[in-house]
């Protein structure tokens, strides 16, 4: 298999091997965490009696392998639950029902992520626009007054806490200025301007510390760009400086920026708990922290696939961006 | 007027002075070449031309004038509009000195289109008509092509077409021909030759090469340490030196139309007709492959070939002939597809001690963390010794052996020089007792003065210790002066084989003709002649 074909169809067996390894390793995690999942789930008011029931219920008693082995079936075949005093059906793919709610965690996560992508995504222009700009500019001007307060300050933004980052933005903003509203989410689907109004001081707080660690990263590609023997060739050619920095060395530079991009994306969508917690976004990872104080073995797994899926995801679009960029690259 | 004047130029890197009062100027449409070794200071003088050292710390004094601009007191806008425009430069490594991401004829047209006000599209046209001119075949569609799917001497032509977009009066190449095979650096010289009778313009050529000198142009600068040594007509300071410097120089130059100027000496070692039975090393059928199914290529084809003790037996090629293939096989770092290699008779397995190999790059073949004698030390290390005044004892003797100090067991390997870096690659060969040693290029990364040394430490070293030698190598000078048989590579065989001066002086084998009529002469007529020999080949 060669092209483009056979890349994507190697990324997809790929991507569902790593799935599965990732599967296996929560359920071992799970089934090796002390204390007794039934007994959480239950309730600290149940009796011992209701708590067997619940055990029985979630199947807690099966050995490890029979429960992975059900998970796979309802990955693949879907499965009804009783749920005591019904029977749910949950088609395929199915990834269980919550311990907690009951709820199908497909469902759960269906509602979650919309919340999740619109706060990295829309973070991610931000940081992008930022980080690779600020980088540009302290290469540019390597050496003097503008590049030592850029530097400054991607310092300061790197080591402020993202908690600290988002108060203070919120604080000033929504409290003193009352320039905004504070945040609350709305979907997109719903009224796309107040969608991005009320997400605008998180996509801040969280694009000022990722554009930071860009920066950084954008200045020390760009410097070791610039200093390679083409754009000597450029120099010796009479093309203006600003022509070499903003079409060669950018365009040389920007390889790695684009692979922490991809890192940062994927684990963002399920590792912005932080942002997510401090303004009150219902996203993925609050629920994935919910679900792991409460051992909520089905939430979890599902959760940390998904974020595994954009993770692989995010890689994949990196190599294609990668190898759009530079020809030399092959796709394997 | 002159086409450049330079008066008392001087450049300063921080505490190093780099160019030291240098003077001298080019007339219109005239020819000079700057010539000296690695440090000497010629390429920064040919990078001041163009102003390029304005804004990176260095200081420049004296006074330059390029085509009617003063590069020391123009703005930057008048050294914008010079660069490219009026003086144009080609460099050295034309894969790096090429922007990797975008197509070449966009990369031509660029540049183009700074110093002309014309449309994309007719910057376009002209790019892929200056890469016709440089004779790229099917210059339209290869106008569409990355620099990585040229080969160097497709990449350097590209360089030439970007200087000659704009047509400018002075061409400033900068070792242009070093990366380059013998037959390909002929072509390149011989396009400038043309293109400089065609364009009338001036030329000013950096080179440690005083062959790649001789056949471009008319006037030649000696550098050494940043100073001008001897300045003159090119026939007069290479038929006639006067300084001690320049005729050192020259003295070191191997020559490719003399016999080995040390076989004399060596005779007594060299192989006589007693000697010549014991054959130490032999290859039958060597075949080596990389790569599976479609992408696979044969990198060494059915190479056999035998070593006798004491004696050298040179392999040249151009690159990718396979010569390294081969010389790694011979060591045993890379296990042939089929054939075998014996060593006394009996096949081999492996790595074995009593065949060592000195490897091209001494500054990447060495561990940069480590102390020379740790380095050294590694083959015996590796034989088991295990007491540590024997292993220093015994690292301290191949030190002095090859023409270093006891002493520098403890520094490390950027303290030393690359000619030093060189010897202690050697030692370290010579740590593990061989019999054999495979030496692949290693004199290529030196300068002629220290390619000398450390030919003439090698030879000494064969006679002493009665060491066989192969000696790879892409130079044919370097080779004809250290061997005493040569095997001639091309796409992964040999084409030609025998004593070296048989092979040398009445080549059977067309490849090997072409290659001899391509190495540059020291002698401005010689080299005029075979480039009137060269055309009339290609003509034909």
């Amino acid at each position: 298999m060669s092209g483009f074909g056979g890349f994507v169809l190697r990324r997809a067996v790929g991507t569902v091997v790593t799935l599965l390894a990732i599967s296996v390793i929560v359920y071992v995690v799970f089934y090796a965490t002390p204390g007794n999942v039934a007994q959480i789930t239950c309730g600290p008011r149940c009796s011992p009696e209701q708590v067997h029931q619940v055990a029985q219920q979630l199947r807690l008693d099966d050995p490890l392998y029979v429960r992975y082995w059900q998970f796979l079936v309802g990955l693949v075949a879907g499965q009804d639950y009783s749920t005591g005093t019904s029977v749910e059906h949950c088609s395929a793919p199915c990834l269980g029902l919550s311990y907690q709610s009951d709820q199908q965690v497909m469902s759960i996560i269906l509602t979650k992520l919309p919340v999740s992508l619109s706060l990295v995504l829309g973070a991610m222009v931000l940081w992008l626009v930022l980080g690779v700009g600020t980088g540009v500019l302290s290469a540019w001007r390597r050496g003097r007054f503008t590049e030592r307060l850029l530097t400054a300050l991607t310092l300061a933004g790197w080591a402020t806490p993202v908690f600290v980052i988002g108060l203070v933005l919120m604080i000033v903003v929504c409290g003193e200025l009352q320039l905004l509203p504070f945040p609350q989410y709305v979907n997109f689907t719903d009224d796309p301007e107040q969608w991005a109004w009320n997400l605008l001081l998180p996509w801040l707080s969280l694009a000022l510390i990722e554009a930071a660690a860009f920066a950084r990263m954008t200045r020390a590609s760009m410097l070791e760009t610039l200093a390679e023997d083409h754009i000597r060739t450029f120099r010796a050619y009479g093309v203006a400086e600003r022509t070499i920095v903003g079409r060669h060395a950018l365009r040389g530079a920007l390889a790695p920026v684009i692979a922490l991009n991809a890192n940062n994306v994927g684990s963002a969508i399920g590792g912005a708990v932080l942002t997510e917690t401090l303004f009150g976004l219902p996203g993925i990872g609050q629920e994935l922290v919910h679900a792991v104080d409460v051992v909520d073995l089905p939430v979890v797994v599902g959760m940390v696939l998904v974020i595994g899926f954009f993770v692989v995801l995010a890689n994949a679009l990196a190599d294609v961006l990668y190898a759009l960029a530079d020809r030399r690259v092959v796709l394997t | 007027m002159s086409l450049v004047q330079v008066t008392d130029l001087s450049v300063e890197f921080g505490d190093l002075r780099a160019v030291d009062g240098l003077s001298f100027s080019l007339a219109q449409g005239a020819a000079v070449a700057l010539v000296g070794e690695s440090g000497s200071g010629k390429s920064t003088v040919a990078s001041a031309l163009l102003g390029l050292h304005r804004g990176t710390g260095a200081r420049v004094g004296g006074s330059i004038e390029v085509a009617g601009v003063d590069v020391q007191e123009a703005s930057d806008d008048e050294l914008r509009r010079l660069r490219g425009a009026k003086a144009a430069m080609v460099f050295q490594d034309p894969l790096s000195s090429l922007d990797p991401y975008y197509a070449i004829g966009d990369q031509i047209a660029e540049v183009y289109r700074v110093h002309t006000r014309v449309s994309r599209r007719a910057a376009r046209a002209r790019a892929v008509e200056v890469l016709d001119r440089v004779g790229i075949p099917d210059a339209q569609r290869r106008s569409r092509s990355r620099p990585h799917e040229f080969s160097g001497g497709m990449r350097q032509r590209a360089l030439i077409a970007m200087a000659l977009a704009c047509e400018p009066d002075l061409l400033i190449a900068d070792e242009p021909t070093t990366a380059l095979d013998v037959t390909v650096q002929a072509q390149i010289l011989d396009l400038l030759h043309t293109l400089r009778e065609e364009t009338g313009m001036g030329l000013l050529l950096v080179t440690h090469d005083v062959g790649v000198a001789a056949e471009s142009v008319d006037d030649v600068l000696v550098m050494r340490h940043g100073r001008v040594v001897e300045h003159g007509a090119i026939a007069d300071v290479l038929g006639a030196p006067v300084q001690p410097y320049t005729r050192e120089l020259l003295a070191a130059v191997p020559r490719v139309d003399a016999p080995r100027a040390a076989a004399a000496a060596g005779s007594e070692a060299a192989p006589g007709s007693e000697a010549s039975e014991s054959v130490v090393l032999e290859a039958t059928g060597l075949r080596r492959e990389f790569g599976r199914g479609k992408r696979a290529f044969t990198a060494v084809d059915d190479v056999s070939l035998a070593i006798r003790r004491g004696e050298t037996l040179g392999v040249v090629g151009e690159s990718g002939s396979g010569k390294t293939t081969l010389g790694r096989m011979l060591v045993g770092l890379l296990e042939p597809t089929a054939g075998e290699v014996r060593y006394e008779g009996h096949a081999r397995v492996g790595v074995r001690p009593a065949v060592q190999m000195v490897f091209q790059d001494p500054v990447s073949s060495l561990n940069p963390r480590r102390s020379v004698g740790e380095s050294i030390a590694d083959p015996l290390r590796a034989r088991g010794e295990r007491d540590e005044k024997q292993i220093r004892g015994r690292v301290t003797e191949l030190l002095e052996r090859v023409g270093l100090e006891g002493a520098h067991y403890d520094r490390y390997p950027h303290e030393f020089s690359g000619g030093q870096r060189q010897r202690v690659g050697i030692a370290r060969a010579l740590a593990a007792d061989p019999r054999v040693i495979v030496c692949d290029e290693p004199v290529s990364a030196l300068d002629v003065t220290t390619q000398a040394q450390v030919v003439a430490l090698l030879g000494e070293l064969q006679r002493e210790l009665g060491l066989a030698l192969v000696f790879i190598a892409h130079d044919l000078a370097v080779v004809r002066q250290v061997s005493d048989r040569v095997a001639v590579m091309r796409r992964g065989r040999i084409v030609e084989s025998g004593p070296a001066d048989e092979v040398y002086d009445n080549p059977r084998d067309p490849y090997t003709k072409q290659l001899l009529a391509a190495v540059p002469a020291l002698d401005p007529q010689v080299a005029a002649r075979r480039r009137a020999e060269r055309r009339e080949l290609a003509a034909a």
